[in-house]
């Protein structure tokens, strides 16, 4: 396989058919996948080698206990992990067949074309909403043509136009944790990247505010992949097409969400979405 | 006591707030009372010795002491070259020590990876800013003086005086870097921002109130400096102004204490006035200090 660093889609991605229902131009493909994929944090092993394969425009949800790794998984996938001092990944993750381990491949590259967004909405308090969204491209130097076009789409997709439009000269600490979780949402969609990490984005916000997220990543689902690490079985269910459960850093199962909840195989997802611990 | 009585046996029911209604132990009044004569004590220190100042002063505190040269006469001389010595000084100072300790900061802060080696350092400079400034000095004069052969010069002063300076803006700036929360650099990082494009862009611009702080508070600290600008020579009798960083200075301080030495009671008012403006001028800075914290502070968040 051509380890390129230009990260471009790659005819060689696998196709998978799964989901019979989904009409034959959104059959989901295989964006990210992942193999023999371990992590460390200084001596200690969070990821005991985990291969999983992500489809392309489907929400896929990771569950389990807390300190499972699942926050670690998915920060391998944008390469955030190794930003912690100490921090180690052996293995590969391969976006769109390509493996952004590779040698030749800058990190930085990898998080413009893999979005994240986290537990704690962290929009930057020194700048507007409207600078907030444009931040990515900023940061790197980028002036866009149009700009005020390439705000609207970003908070438009992000569900904040309506509530923000009057007020996008405003700091984006102004607004509330909701409104800021998707702002955040809003500033890692101007990015066009290809598939979106969330690592707990609701965990800090109120039902109604989850509420406005989960109906978000229904709707992000029609154009990008979505990978999100939840605590909350109820939001997997609610959000996800594909589910996975991890425990003590490994992989345990990974199937469709209704067989997850419905028929899990393994002993230990069953007492895990029962309640029995986590 | 007007309570009704109670129907079902149960205990009356007290009055309103009544076991709440108690004298603060002596205990806790005695220890609020230190702690207000602690930091009454040294204002009022502080204002007796401006006041004591002032009134010493107050003869040869006018325009004309301001903007006159140095003499041999009390009641004609004045501060000018010193005033423009220490300003000179100080932006220099600024300009070497700013740009160096925000770099020293900025390395330790965001780029070093903890290991023995940034341990060792972190521990020198916590102790370089505790040694006393007139070994600074005698670095400035063997190194700068003598070996680089600046000579008793502006150059010199403000390098010895920056060597001074280091060690508190390290530590101020560094100090100011932490209070930025981490989730913002991994926003940036998952932005697809490099680590130089991460600090540049938001580490630094959030953390500038701060360093800003750190930074004046120790130049109204140097500004007072006396020790290390004798050690390496500087003039106390100049009757021009400093016109390269090649040139001959004084300072503030270095003309009070010469004319603090000497015996004629008119120079003793020249060095009362002297203080005076050189308590003002650190005054001055110190409240600039604060003024530009607090806008700088409203602006970022």
């Amino acid at each position: 396989m051509p380890m390129t660093p230009t990260l471009s889609p790659a005819p060689n991605a696998l196709p998978v058919s799964h989901q019979s229902a989904s009409p034959a131009a959104d059959e989901p493909r295989v964006k990210i996948h992942t193999e023999a994929l371990r992590a460390w944090f200084g001596p200690t092993q969070a990821l005991k080698g985990i291969s999983l394969e992500i489809l392309s425009r489907r929400v896929t949800a990771i569950i389990g206990p807390s300190g499972c790794g699942k926050s670690t998984f998915i920060r391998c996938l944008n390469r955030m992990h190794e930003v912690v001092p100490g921090a180690r990944v052996e293995g590969h993750v391969y976006l769109h067949g390509h493996d952004i381990y590779h040698p030749a491949v800058n990190p930085v590259r990898v998080r413009q074309k893999v979005g994240m967004v986290f537990q704690k909405a962290n929009p930057f308090p020194a700048m507007s909403i409207r600078d907030n969204v444009l931040a990515g491209l900023r940061l790197q130097g980028i002036r866009p043509a149009d700009p005020d076009a390439l705000v609207e789409k970003a908070l438009r997709n992000a569900a904040l136009w309506d509530e923000v439009k009057d007020v996008l000269h405003r700091s984006g600490a102004s607004l509330s944790g909701g409104q800021q979780q998707r702002l955040c949402i809003a500033r890692a969609l101007a990015l066009e990247p290809e598939a979106i990490l969330m690592d707990e984005p609701c965990s800090a916000l109120d039902p109604i505010a989850t509420g406005r997220i989960e109906d978000l990543i229904h709707e992000l689902r029609r154009h990008y992949t979505v990978v999100i690490v939840t605590h909350n079985m109820q939001q997997a269910a609610r959000v996800a097409d594909r589910t996975a459960f991890f425990y003590l850093g490994e992989l345990i199962e990974y199937n469709d969400t209704d067989v997850i909840f419905r028929t899990p195989a393994d002993r230990r997802t069953e007492d895990y979405i029962t309640g029995r611990f986590g | 006591m007007s309570a009704p009585a109670p129907q079902d046996g149960r205990a009356p029911a007290p009055t309103p707030g009544a076991p709440l209604r108690e004298a603060r132990p002596a205990s806790e009044r005695v220890f609020t009372a230190i702690c207000v004569l602690a930091l009454v004590l040294p204002l009022l220190l502080l204002l007796v010795l401006l006041g004591d100042a002032v009134r010493d002063g107050w003869p040869r505190l006018d325009w004309g002491f301001l903007t006159s040269y140095p003499s041999r006469k009390p009641e004609s001389a004045g501060i000018l070259p010193a005033l423009v010595g220490s300003a000179c000084l100080m932006g220099l100072t600024a300009a070497i020590a700013v740009p160096l300790g925000m770099g020293a900061a900025v390395y330790l802060e965001e780029y070093a990876r903890p290991s023995r080696l940034t341990a060792l350092i972190e521990l020198n400079i916590s102790n370089l800013a505790g040694v006393p400034s007139i070994i600074y000095g005698l670095l400035g004069l063997e190194l700068f003086v003598r070996a680089i052969q600046w000579g008793r010069s502006l150059i010199a002063g403000a390098a010895t005086l920056s060597l001074l300076l280091l060690p508190m803006i390290i530590m101020a700036s560094r100090e100011a870097l932490r209070t930025v929360p981490h989730g913002l650099r991994e926003a940036c990082f998952a932005l697809g921002a490099d680590r130089w494009q991460t600090i540049r862009r938001v580490v630094l611009p959030m953390s500038l109130p701060g360093i800003l702080t750190g930074v004046i508070l120790s130049l109204a600290r140097a500004v007072g400096e006396t020790a290390p600008l004798i050690t390496i020579g500087a003039l106390t009798y100049v009757a021009f102004l400093p016109d390269s960083l090649q040139s001959p200075f004084t300072a503030l301080p270095i003309q009070i204490f010469n004319w603090v030495s000497r015996p004629q009671a008119g120079f003793h008012t020249n060095a009362a006035a002297g203080i005076v403006v050189l308590l003002v001028l650190m005054l001055v800075m110190n409240a600039a200090a604060i003024w530009l914290r607090i806008r700088l502070q409203r602006r970022v968040s």
